[in-house]
C-alpha cells in the first residue's frame, strides 16, 4: 500500500475526476431519461417512435464504441468539444436509455386507478403525467436508478480508454511508473468500492424517505 | 398492463388534430436534425462518394466480418464461462456452509463494484509482472468472465429463490439428497425460466468485448480502429461498426423478448422472478 500513499495525489485527482464525470453525466442522464420515458408513453405515435429508436440505439451500442465515435470521429465533421465534456455527453446519452427504461417500468407499476382518476378530473396527458403519474413512478424506481448510478460510476472508467485521466487511468499511470500492479489496482478498486458503497447507502436513505407504503 | 394506454382518452376530433400537429412538429424536428447532420458531413467533405465507396467492397467487409466473428467467439466463450461460474457462485451463496456462503458473497459484491476495465488492466499489465502472459484472446475473455460471473450468479440466485419451495421439499421427500434435488429438480426449472435474462445478459457481454480495443485483440472495434488508421476514414468506419453492433444486439434483445413472451407469466412465482430479475438487470447493465 506504500505505493498508493506515495502517489496519493495522483489517486485523489483521479477520484475527483471520476466523481465529476459521474455526477455530471448522471444529472444529464436523469434529465434525458425522464424526457425519453415520457415520450415513450405519449399519445403521439411519432414521439413514441423517436423514444423507442433512442433507447434501442443506445442500449445496443457498446459505450466504448460511442466514446470512440464521439471523441475521434466527430472532429472529422468539425464537432469539437473538450475531451472531458465529450465524455460527459456520451455517458449521459448512453445511461439515459437505461434511466428511460427504468422510469417507464415505474410508470407501468403506478396503479391504473391513478391515471383514471387524473383523467376523470379532466387533467390533460401532460398534466396527469407531470402531477400524478411521474411523482409516483419516480418514487418507485429509486432502487433501480441507484443501481444505474453504480453502473454509471463503473462505466466512467471507460473514459480512460479515450484519454480522460480518471481513477482507472491514474492507477494505470502509477503502475507504469512503479510496476507494482497488485497494490496499485487494488487501491483503485477500493476507491470504486467506496463510491459504490456510499451510493448504495444514500439510495437506501432516499428510498426510505420517499417510498409509498401501500 | 400498459399504463400508456390509460394515460389518455380515446382521442376526439380536437385531440386528433392536436396529435396530427404534434406528429408534423416531431417530423419537422427530426428532419431538421438530420439536415443539420447531413450538412455538417457535407461541409467537411465526409459525404463524398469515395469516402464511403470502400465500404461497398468485399475485402473491407471481409476484414470487418472477421472482426465480428472474433467478437462473437469471445462473447460466446465468456458467456459460457460466466454461466458456469455464475451457477457455482449462486450455489455457494445459497449454501449452508458459512465459509462457502461468505466467500461467494464477498466475491460477488466486490466484482459488482469494480469496473471491468480495471480487471483488464490488471490482466494486461499486472499478470505479466508475475510471469503470467496469456494469449490475447484470454486477456480479454478472462477479466470479462471473472466480472460477469458475479452478475450471472445474482441472476441464478434470483431464479433459484423464485422457484416454488414445494419443488425442493418434494425432491427431499422422495429421498433425493440436497445435491440431487438441486441438480435434478431446482436448477433445470430455474435455468428454463431464466433463459430470457441469460440471453439479454449475453448482449451485455457482447458489448463488453469491445474492450478488445484496449487489449488489441482484433475483435470488431479493434479491427475498425486498424482499418481507420490505415484508410483514414474515421467517422465512416466507426459509424458502420456502431450499426453492426446495433443490428446484432437488437436481434439478440428481440430473441430475449420473444423467449420471455413465449413463457407467459402466469404463476405468482414467475411474476416475482420477473421483478427480481428486472431489478438485477438494471443493476448490472452492461457497458
Amino acid at each position: 500500500m506504500d505505493v498508493v500513499l506515495r502517489h496519493l495525489s495522483a489517486f485523489t485527482d483521479g477520484i475527483v475526476t471520476t466523481l465529476e464525470l459521474t455526477a455530471l453525466s448522471f444529472l444529464g442522464a436523469l434529465l434525458i431519461g425522464v424526457v425519453v420515458a415520457a415520450m415513450r408513453v405519449s399519445p403521439v405515435t411519432a414521439l413514441r417512435g423517436v423514444g423507442t429508436v433512442y433507447v434501442e440505439t443506445f442500449q445496443n451500442t457498446p459505450l466504448l464504441v460511442l466514446l470512440v465515435l464521439f471523441v475521434f470521429g466527430l472532429p472529422e465533421v468539425g464537432v469539437i468539444f473538450p475531451l472531458f465534456t465529450t465524455a460527459v455527453i456520451v455517458i449521459a446519452l448512453y445511461e439515459a436509455a437505461y434511466i428511460a427504461e427504468a422510469v417507464r417500468s415505474g410508470i407501468n407499476t403506478v396503479s391504473i386507478g391513478q391515471a383514471e382518476a387524473a383523467r376523470a378530473l379532466g387533467l390533460t396527458f401532460g398534466q396527469s403525467l407531470r402531477l400524478v403519474i411521474l411523482p409516483q413512478a419516480l418514487r418507485g424506481v429509486v432502487q433501480p436508478i441507484g443501481n444505474i448510478f453504480i453502473a454509471l460510476t463503473m462505466n466512467t472508467s471507460l473514459a480512460a480508454a479515450v484519454g480522460v485521466v480518471e481513477l482507472t487511468s491514474a492507477a494505470n499511470r502509477v503502475n507504469l511508473m512503479e510496476a507494482q500492479p497488485i497494490p496499485v489496482f487494488v487501491g483503485a478498486g477500493i476507491g470504486y468500492m467506496l463510491i459504490c458503497a456510499t451510493a448504495g447507502i444514500v439510495t437506501g436513505m432516499i428510498e426510505r424517505k420517499v417510498a409509498i407504503v401501500r | 398492463m400498459s399504463a400508456s394506454r390509460v394515460l389518455f382518452d380515446e382521442p376526439g376530433p380536437i385531440a386528433r388534430r392536436r396529435m396530427r400537429i404534434a406528429t408534423v412538429v416531431v417530423g419537422v424536428a427530426v428532419a431538421a436534425l438530420l439536415a443539420v447532420a447531413v450538412k455538417r458531413f457535407a461541409d467537411h467533405g465526409q459525404l463524398d462518394a469515395d469516402k464511403w465507396r470502400p465500404y461497398t467492397t468485399w475485402p473491407m467487409w471481409r476484414y470487418l466480418l472477421e472482426g465480428l466473428w472474433a467478437t462473437i467467439r469471445a462473447a460466446a466463450v465468456a458467456t459460457a464461462l460466466s454461466v458456469v461460474g455464475g451457477i457455482v457462485l449462486a450455489l455457494g451463496r445459497l449454501s449452508r456452509q458459512r465459509a462457502l456462503r461468505w466467500s461467494a458473497t464477498v466475491y460477488i459484491e466486490v466484482m459488482r463494484t469494480v469496473p471491468v476495465l480495471l480487471l483488464v488492466y490488471l490482466v494486461l499489465f499486472g499478470l505479466p509482472h508475475y510471469g503470467v502472459d496469456l494469449p490475447l484472446f484470454w486477456k480479454l475473455v478472462l477479466p470479462l468472465s471473472v466480472s460477469a460471473s458475479a452478475v450471472f450468479a445474482e441472476i441464478f440466485r434470483a431464479g433459484i429463490l423464485s422457484l416454488d419451495r414445494g419443488q425442493r421439499e418434494a425432491g427431499l421427500a422422495v429421498g433425493l439428497t440436497d445435491g440431487q434435488t438441486m441438480r435434478l429438480i431446482v436448477l433445470p426449472q430455474a435455468v428454463r425460466r431464466l433463459l430470457p435474462s441469460l440471453v439479454s445478459q449475453s448482449v451485455g457481454l457482447l458489448k463488453d468485448t469491445s474492450l478488445g480495443f484496449i487489449v488489441s485483440y482484433s475483435e470488431l472495434l479493434y479491427s475498425g480502429r486498424v482499418l481507420a488508421t490505415y484508410n483514414r476514414l474515421l467517422i465512416q468506419t466507426y459509424i458502420i461498426i456502431a450499426l453492426v453492433y446495433i443490428v446484432l444486439n437488437a436481434s439478440l434483445s428481440k430473441l430475449a423478448r420473444t423467449l420471455e413472451a413465449r413463457q407467459g407469466f402466469r404463476s405468482v412465482g414467475r411474476r416475482r422472478l420477473r421483478t427480481l430479475v428486472r431489478a438485477k438487470a438494471a443493476a448490472d447493465q452492461p457497458l
